[in-house]
């Protein structure tokens, strides 16, 4: 079997509010093997991204409290390690990317500045062979001139442009988890494909794990060999992409699904799910979908765990997968 | 450089119609008390003040472009000669009291912006709405007391022990002059002579800069590059100091520029209370006097220097931010 990356056991955090608290997320379980990608989707405010941040202890440290849970990252349990041992991870062995590439440069240095500043912070080189690195991370991520482009400013440069930056920087050490928040979305279409090649063919190189969060479930059924479908804090659904998209097993998966627009015939209404995302300071007792539910019934008002299917890998947080069982 | 122009203008023609809106007759003041009619009259003449408004605004104007600010009727030299002699330690005074409010706000600004809502953050908040209602004659006059008067500690008043010789004036800073001679006896002494008086005139300005620092810090800690530098593993402290905190300081820059221009007007009062003799002193002696050539001297003198510490600010942008640098 391979190695594990990444393990998030039984997570759940909240975040403290004026007289209370908000759960963002609960009993989250996730876990990354060497050289895999997993995908994690699911609706804006589902914890996609809250849950990644917090496996890499990028949240403010007073902004959340952690109720339960365990974070292992190589081997090391990150909720128990301080500040500076995080920062040395950071970035060596786990990297990030995100969502908006426009402003995740820093606006008032150089591009060479800023990714030989990373690469010198984690490295031995000196400051010609950390250029040289520079180069070659650039000139993997299709950039021709990247000797020009290690002196221009991140606001000459075009979006794609600067997260191919962002992508090789993030590759500069050869990290074992790549954790990529969106790494996308705001790119045009064309681009997106592009971007995402380049990734997949680098990590495969590096044999380098991705955590991919991302709500868009073309891309993911694309790009990720396996899935966690999350829905307001909680995994409700996880297997082989394939497995998973074929055959969802989960009243979720099956509405995101359905709601896509490939999924309607032209002529018909593009389908959306009913309702809205749960308001995180109340939710719902039981089943967090139960209100937007097609096939809600008594179970649905106490907590449905997560219920291995046939399949030893897939999972599905539905009582109904119980009933399947029982039956 | 078109709106100097506009500017320099704009202030004579201010300084000039106020002077002369004023009640009081110069020529009456320079011919005394004794003087007959014919005297006044005379005089009157001589100084111009017979002829129409726009005519003596014209000369007036000529005279500024030229670089002559009218004769001080108290003095009787040169408004230009006078302020040649008193602006130096004003601009001394002032420089040394940015440096200080900066020294102490930059610092002050960035930990609260860090320990937002912590002890130092109410402290330092605190600190700054002090130091804006805080009156400068009063601190000045509460500094002398302790330190001049309870502590012995530091000098009440003027630019140097009265017993040592003043180096050579090259610069009329008295600091770099006392540097330039290599004297260290009148540089120890210059020192501890401008200690208060850049304490009480920089005490506003801490507060300001480190209310704008700990404002812009706050900003940039929150953007998006600051996260992808602590995802890239650099240091708390790598993170505050140089990612995020030079980014703070540009917008700080035009803070520190508009200072410095208060703190040429705020030397007035600063100057009165320490015997500091420079312009402050000087202006306030010619309002008393009812002093016309001088004080509007001033004024344009000061509005200038306003004018140019400002054009120096978006010069120092396009070297700081390489943004606007790229736009122009």
């Amino acid at each position: 079997m391979r190695k594990s990356v990444l393990d998030i056991d039984n997570l759940s955090l909240e975040f403290p509010v004026y007289g209370g608290a908000v759960s963002a997320v609960n009993r989250v379980s996730l876990h990354v093997q060497e050289g895999e990608i997993v995908g994690i989707v699911g609706e804006s405010g589902s914890a996609k991204s809250v849950t990644a941040m917090t496996a890499m202890r990028l949240l403010p440290r007073e902004s959340f409290h952690i109720r339960s849970g365990r974070i292992t990252l190589l081997g090391h349990d990150m909720l128990a390690l301080d500040e500076q041992k995080l920062a040395a991870m950071r970035g060596r062995d786990v990297a990030m990317i995100f969502q908006e590439p426009l402003t995740a440069l820093n606006p008032t240095k150089r591009v060479g500045a800023q990714m030989l500043g990373v690469i010198r912070l984690h490295t031995r080189l000196s400051e010609r062979e950390a250029r040289l690195h520079a180069i070659k991370l650039l000139t993997d991520m299709r950039i021709n001139d990247a000797e020009e482009i290690l002196q221009r400013y991140p606001f000459e440069l075009s979006g794609g442009m600067r997260q191919r930056i962002l992508i090789g920087l993030a590759f500069a050490c050869s990290p074992k988890l790549l954790i990529a928040d969106e790494p996308t979305t705001a790119l045009d279409v064309t681009v997106q494909k592009q971007v995402l090649q380049l990734l997949r063919k680098k990590a495969r190189e590096l044999n380098t794990a991705i955590l991919f969060i991302c709500h868009d479930l073309a891309v993911v059924s694309q790009f990720c060999d396996r899935l966690y479908v999350m829905y307001a804090g909680s995994v409700v659904e996880t297997g082989p992409t394939r497995a998973v998209l074929s055959a969802p097993q989960h009243p979720y998966t099956r509405a995101l699904i359905r709601a896509l627009p490939e999924s309607a015939r032209p002529g018909q209404a593009l389908r959306s799910i009913r309702g809205v995302v749960p308001n995180l300071t109340d939710m719902p007792t039981g089943c967090a979908f139960q209100e937007r539910c097609d096939h809600a019934f008594e179970a649905c008002s106490s907590i449905p765990p997560l219920f291995s299917l046939d399949d030893e890998k897939r999972a599905s947080a539905c009582w109904l997968c119980e009933k399947e069982h029982a039956a | 450089m078109l709106f100097l122009a506009l500017v320099v203008i704009g202030v004579s023609m201010i300084t000039f119609a106020i002077s002369h809106l004023i009640p009081g007759d110069p020529a009456m003041l320079v011919a005394g008390d004794r003087a007959t009619p014919e005297i006044v009259e005379r005089i009157r003449e001589d100084m111009g003040l017979n002829k129409p408004l726009p005519e003596q605004y014209w000369i007036y104007l000529k005279g500024i472009v030229s670089g002559d600010l009218g004769t001080s009727l108290r003095t009787r030299r040169p408004v230009t000669e006078d302020l040649k002699l008193y602006f130096p330690a004003t601009l001394e005074l002032a420089f040394v009291a940015l440096v200080l409010a900066t020294a102490v706000g930059v610092p002050l600004g960035v930990a609260s912006a860090v320990w937002r809502d912590k002890p130092i953050d109410h402290l330092v908040r605190a600190l700054a709405v002090t130091g804006i209602s805080t009156p400068a004659f009063w601190l000045g006059l509460l500094l002398i007391v302790l330190f001049y008067g309870d502590l012995g500690l530091l000098p009440g008043g003027g630019r140097i022990d009265p017993d040592i010789t003043r180096p050579p004036t090259v610069t009329g800073f008295l600091l770099i002059d006392a540097l330039l001679a290599g004297d260290l006896t009148a540089f120890t002494s210059a020192v501890r002579h401008i200690i208060l008086p850049a304490l009480t005139l920089g005490f506003v300005h801490l507060g300001v800069v480190a209310r704008q620092i700990r404002s812009a810090m706050m900003e940039e800690l929150q953007q998006d590059y600051v996260r992808t530098a602590r995802a890239n593993g650099l240091s708390r402290r790598n993170v505050i100091f140089r990612e995020a905190l030079p980014n703070a300081l540009i917008p700080s820059v035009t803070v520190l520029g508009l200072a410095l221009g208060d703190l040429l007007y705020g030397a007035v009062l600063t100057e009165t209370v320490f015997a500091w003799p420079g312009m402050g002193a000087y202006v306030v002696n010619s309002i008393q006097a009812l002093d016309f050539p001088a004080v509007m001297g001033f004024t344009v003198v000061v509005s200038f220097a306003y004018v140019l510490v400002n054009l120096a600010v978006d010069l120092l942008y396009m070297v700081i931010d390489p943004r606007i640098r790229s736009v122009n």
